[in-house]
């Protein structure tokens, strides 16, 4: 084959393609690094965001796993316990615990004298040190008129001093525990009398004023029972609707409206959610305020749009071939979703519901609404006390000033992101567990 | 009690499944093949004849009680405390309500109030024990008509889907009346509330200061609900959220779609979704408490004055939060760019960023505009950071050291606490929900259609 | 006519498609299939491309086995075969699109102009620039007709004013047959014109860049009878300029518009040669088999 004789280049073709471009490629694959870098550095700068918060959470939170306890010599005397001597329950309830434990401290710092000096040194012990002592005499009504050594719960200065959070090098009116307990603690430090537990207050209690007494238990219970009610109501509901939206619904306006409205429902601002409660469940229904039902009732309307999403792409998973082999074989649609369709999207459900329900852990603007905020002492019972959650406790003790609080509420923060971990962990299982491809 | 009463009702709908079982083999004389329907089929027939209408009149019932137990108390109560004005009637419901379950009441009872105590306590017994009897009945009453019904003609499958399909068909309106919910309690307590300040006020009106006085010579005893300043302080924390998201989860997105290896991209993808699984109220605790003082500190090295609560720390803190949500939108609107579009690019002699800023980016803008819409109403819409992070004063500025109020945190702000339902201050609470579903509605739907529209055209 | 052509090919296509599939299992059991060493002349006096000796492997996989071909200066190259043979994924080795397919590794020699095209020094950016392409769908981008044109001038810096670029849009579209019918309309998006006519805006797209090769990857399969006309008759009038390969499902169009054609079957070339005497004489027994419609 003969080389054919090019054509007249028209003008706009005479270009040394070869050249030009070589002219420019320094330049183009400079922009492309630089592209490509601004590309990572995007993505670095969201992972050390969350490092940073994670670090910046555990570095003050977990100081709070441990608590500081003075041994304070205490002798049960009679004398203040049960002065009639008749060991009466009610009286013994009743006597003046505060004035063992002061006496306590006055035996370890004979020197000590005049009112505000004693009234520093008392400061050095919690209030609860108090009830211990009650607890203790009414657990054991033996120890009336003896003497022992007890690990008393130490005020939160003195935590917060021990765990080196106070500067000592400020002026002392600029602080909060002054020279002179700062030289009783030092005291106690070298005689190994101040001494550092684990803190199991911070599990066990309820909410308080002080805190050192102050834990998470009332929140645990709340959230617990807010997101009982918040499962119960929202997963059968959701699944229900996801079924009957993928398997039975006819396409028209109606199921059209539903669709529409889910998807909005899911982008509705969570206090939206909260106005509706108050208004409906509290003003309407007159449900009691602050209660988990109602929470919890909040909560499952917010969970429903993620679960049934969530339920729809599990159904939309499962092969139509299995539907048609259920109806082939004389099954009803009911028996056929039942029996065949229904097990097989369940995993997927279930997925979905755990997701769903962790970020219902997560929530607390709408929880605000129905005056979930208030201060509750005690751990609540069942789903019509008055409760907090855990994620308003949080917000509830950031607002606190002391550093005893701060620490504490990383504590709760780092206890709810283990949640979270754990309920996505588990969804995550579930998932690779029950995966399948078709 | 209630709760007694419902978990016999479920053992009685148990015991009338095997029942209405039993009952369909001995009508069969045990053939199954001579029946209708299975037999478990008759034993849920029964069991939905027992439980069901006893369930529906056990719940309108408890929904009723208490407030006509109330009717009646009130109406028997001497004329002086019958007509009191609303507000404080509700006070001696409650006081009343606490006297009766036994709590500490505000004032110590007199004659009338343990009168009326005593009434609450036995209308209430009455009540109960009436309920009882009427949900028995009913039970037994209808699980006893089932039973009869039962024949091997009975079409009891049927009967028991269509139970169910409804069951079916009301789950799936919840959401809607959830809508209807939403929109009909903002919308009344707004018309309260715009019955008592003009609707202009509110949307123009320039001074937020809802507190109103206690007494009528109290200084700015008005109140001032004028709303722009909220809107203008939400827009510029969701401005600032934006500038730190956009860029960042738009990067990220196309280096995890077009540069990252599939290792890495299976780890870095879920990592930073990691940040949308945090839980808000820890973005708040960290904006307050670290980024805040972090800003003050920079600030007052660079001599610049930044308010405690500033604009900036929260806005940057929500931005951080709403990365994974641009990134992950906009990853799926990336990956919907169909392949050839790359493919005709490359072969062109384009380069990677080339292609990605020539090509990608516009074919792609539409989609990520409307995800970015959809950050921008879960930025106006987010509540726990700002009520942490940002401040209360309702300051009109576009500067972000100072601090500004967003609608959400005075929506919180109005609500917590001690409150009357019907003044102002708390009906403005709801006239604000009222603006801010109305103006994340309008975001999601624009936002949803234009991601549809675009998804279609390239399917 | 060529509709008729079109529709009898595809009718045989669907008649002897069962009987093809069970063929492709059972056809390497027939020893005169065993040969896989290539036949024909794999070279021309004015070769614009040499490749020698090419195998490509998709991670354990190898798709192509010990290619070597001639691509010669200002021709048309047809390359048949029937599905998953390899003949696209040859194609994209010679603008080195596999690049962009991470597990995808080529071997051997495939040259340039004297030039190694997988060599280290080689930038695929100008390469691509070297050797346009043109894709089975036509994939216009979602700008206007005269962007689309002006995009690779752009993004290589090739002209400095705006009076170059619209020249040279003009000219392109001039070339892909195009201009008439879109003159009066520039500023409208690629995708408001029909199929046909977006791919021959595609291959004005690739023109624009003045590259010496153009790679055309079964460039009619999704268009109508008679915008394949249209295309075939462009693509004749191109080979003054550029030397073209296309890859071609139907063998009429390769009988239309090539020069040279080369039968690939699973991985292997199996013969190239003159395309008359292809497919009026065919030397291995596969490709005959292959052109009389046994398998397809």
């Amino acid at each position: 084959m003969n080389k054919p004789t090019p054509a007249a280049v028209p003008a706009a073709f005479n270009r040394d393609i070869k050249t030009i471009v070589n002219a420019g490629l320094q330049r183009r694959h400079a922009a492309e690094r630089r592209f490509r870098s601004y590309g990572l550095i995007a993505i670095s700068l969201g992972l050390l965001f969350v490092v940073l918060m994670f670090a910046n959470i555990i570095a003050k939170g977990y100081p709070a796993f441990w608590q500081t306890y003075v041994q304070v010599p205490i002798s049960f005397d009679p004398a203040v316990i049960d002065p009639q001597g008749i060991r009466d329950p009610a009286a013994i309830e009743s006597a003046d615990y505060a004035a063992l434990v002061r006496a306590g401290m006055r035996r370890m710092f004979p020197a000590v004298e005049g009112r505000t000096e004693l009234r520093a040194l008392y400061a050095l012990v919690s209030s609860d040190a108090t009830y211990e002592l009650q607890r203790r005499i009414h657990q054991n009504p033996a120890l009336i008129g003896s003497s022992q050594e007890i690990w008393l719960l130490a005020s939160a200065t003195v935590d917060t001093l021990v765990k080196g959070n106070i500067d000592r090098t400020l002026d002392e009116t600029e602080r909060s525990v002054k020279d002179n307990q700062i030289g009783w603690v030092d005291k106690l430090q070298a005689t190994g009398k101040i001494e550092k537990q684990f803190n199991t207050i911070l599990f066990s209690g309820g909410d308080s004023r002080e805190p050192e007494q102050a834990g998470i238990r009332g929140a645990l219970m709340g959230s617990f029972y807010t997101l009982l009610i918040t499962f119960l109501l929202s997963f059968p509901i959701g699944v229900a609707t996801a079924v009957y939206l993928e398997e039975f619904a006819p396409k028209n306006r109606w199921t059209d409206l539903i669709e529409v409205n889910i998807n909005n429902l899911a982008a509705v601002p969570s206090i939206v959610f909260g106005l509706l409660g108050l208004a409906v469940f509290i003003n309407f229904f007159s449900l009691p305020r602050s209660a988990p039902l109602v929470g919890g009732l909040v909560l499952s309307l917010m969970t429903l749009p993620v679960i049934i999403i969530a339920g729809r792409a599990a159904l939309t998973s499962v092969p139509p071939s299995i539907r048609e082999a259920a109806l082939g074989m004389g099954a009803s649609k009911l028996q056929m979703v039942g029996h065949h369709v229904l097990p097989l999207a369940m995993p997927g459900m279930l997925t979905g519901s755990i997701i769903g329900m962790a970020r219902a852990l997560g929530e607390s603007a709408p929880l605000l609404m129905i005056g979930m905020v208030a201060f509750i002492v005690d751990v609540p019972k069942g789903i019509m006390d008055p409760a907090t959650v855990l994620p308003v406790q949080i917000y509830l003790w950031s607002d606190l000033p002391e550093r005893a609080f701060v620490e504490r509420t990383s504590a709760a923060i780092m206890v709810l992101l283990a949640f979270m971990v754990l309920m996505n962990g588990l969804a995550i299982i579930l998932r690779k567990r029950f995966e399948r491809r078709w | 009690m209630q709760s007694f009463l419902l978990l016999t009702l479920i053992l009685l709908s148990i015991g009338g499944y095997y029942l209405g079982r039993n009952r369909a083999f001995a009508v069969a004389g045990g053939q199954i093949r001579h029946l209708h329907s299975l037999p478990s089929f008759y034993g849920s027939y029964t069991a939905l004849w027992c439980g069901l209408p006893a369930l529906i009149v056990f719940a309108v019932w408890a929904t009723l009680q208490p407030s006509v137990i109330i009717d009646l108390v009130v109406s028997g109560m001497p004329p002086e405390l019958r007509n009191l004005p609303p507000d404080q009637l509700n006070l001696v419901v409650n006081d009343l309500k606490n006297l009766v379950s036994g709590n500490i009441v505000s004032s110590t009872p007199d004659a009338a109030m343990l009168d009326a105590a005593n009434r609450y306590h036995n209308l209430q017994l009455i009540g109960n024990v009436s309920l009882w009897v009427v949900i028995l009945t009913l039970a037994i009453a209808g699980a006893a008509y089932a039973w009869r019904a039962i024949s091997p003609s009975l079409r009891a499958r049927n009967r028991v889907e269509q139970v169910v399909n409804l069951l079916l068909i009301l789950s799936s309106t919840v959401a809607i009346f959830t809508t209807i919910g939403i929109v009909l309690s903002v919308l009344f307590e707004s018309i309260l509330f715009f019955r008592k300040v003009p609707i202009t006020e509110f949307l123009f009106g320039t001074q937020w200061s809802p507190q109103t006085a206690l007494r009528a010579d109290q200084v700015g005893s008005s109140g001032a609900f004028g709303s722009v300043p909220l809107f203008a302080g939400t827009l510029l924390i969701s401005g600032i959220a934006m500038v730190v998201a956009v860029p960042i989860g738009l990067m990220a997105a196309l280096f995890l779609s077009e540069y990252a290896t599939p290792k890495f991209r299976a780890v870095a993808k879920p990592a930073l979704e990691i940040l949308a699984g945090i839980p808000t109220v820890v973005y708040g605790f960290f904006a307050a408490l670290t980024v805040a003082p972090l800003i003050r500190e920079i600030g007052a090295a660079m001599g610049l004055h930044v308010a405690s609560e500033s604009a900036l720390a929260a806005g940057l803190v929500m931005g951080i939060m709403i990365i994974p949500f641009v990134s992950s939108l906009s990853d799926d609107v990336i990956n919907a760019v169909p392949q050839s579009m790359r493919d005709g690019s490359y072969a062109l002699g384009a380069t990677k960023s080339e292609t990605i800023t020539r090509v990608l980016l516009p074919a792609a803008l539409p989609g990520i505009v409307g995800s970015i819409l959809l950050a921008v109403s879960r930025a106006i819409g987010e509540t726990m950071i700002v009520v942490m992070a940002a401040g209360l004063s309702a300051n009109l500025t576009a500067n972000p050291l100072e601090a500004v109020t967003t609608v959400t945190v005075q929506i919180v702000t109005l609500l917590t606490g001690d409150q009357e339902f019907d003044s102002p201050k708390t009906l403005a609470a709801f006239a604000l929900g009222l603006m801010l579903f109305v103006v994340t509605l309008i975001l999601n739907i624009i936002a949803l259609h234009v991601v549809r529209k675009y998804r279609e055209q390239y399917e | 006519m060529s509709t008729t052509i079109i529709e009898t090919k595809s009718a045989l296509d669907t008649a002897l498609r069962p009987a093809a599939e069970a063929g492709k299992q059972s056809s390497l059991e027939v020893t005169d299939y065993d040969n896989r060493q290539t036949v024909g002349a794999i070279t021309v006096d004015h070769p614009k491309m040499v490749c020698r000796n090419v195998n490509v492997y998709y991670g354990a996989k190898q798709a192509l086995r010990n290619v070597g071909i001639d691509i010669g200066a200002n021709q048309v190259i047809a390359f048949i075969g029937p599905s998953g043979c390899g003949k696209s994924t040859f194609l994209r080795c010679l603008n080195r699109m596999n690049d962009t397919i991470v597990t995808c590794r080529v071997t051997g020699q495939l040259k340039l102009d004297d030039e190694d095209i997988y060599a280290p020094v080689i930038d695929v950016v100008q390469l691509r620039a070297r050797i346009g392409m043109v894709f089975q769908k036509p994939n216009p981008f979602p700008k206007s007709i005269y962007e689309n044109v002006a995009y690779g001038p752009r993004i290589h810096g090739m002209v400095n004013t705006k009076a170059e670029l619209d020249e040279l849009v003009r000219a392109s579209l001039e070339r892909a047959g195009l201009l008439k019918e879109v003159d009066k309309r520039m500023n409208d998006p690629g995708t408001s014109l029909s199929g046909g006519q977006q791919q021959r805006l595609c291959i004005a797209r690739a023109i624009a860049v003045n590259p010496e090769v153009i790679l055309m990857d079964e460039p009619c399969s999704a268009l109508d009878p008679i915008a394949t006309a249209k295309i075939e008759e462009l693509i004749d009038e191109l080979r003054e300029n550029y030397t073209i390969v296309i890859v071609t499902h139907s063998m009429q169009q390769a009988a239309r518009v090539s020069q040279r054609t080369a039968y690939f079957h699973l991985g292997d070339l199996i013969e190239v040669g003159e395309t008359d005497q292809i497919f009026t004489n065919p030397k291995h027994k596969l490709t005959e088999d292959y052109i009389t419609g046994r398998f397809g």
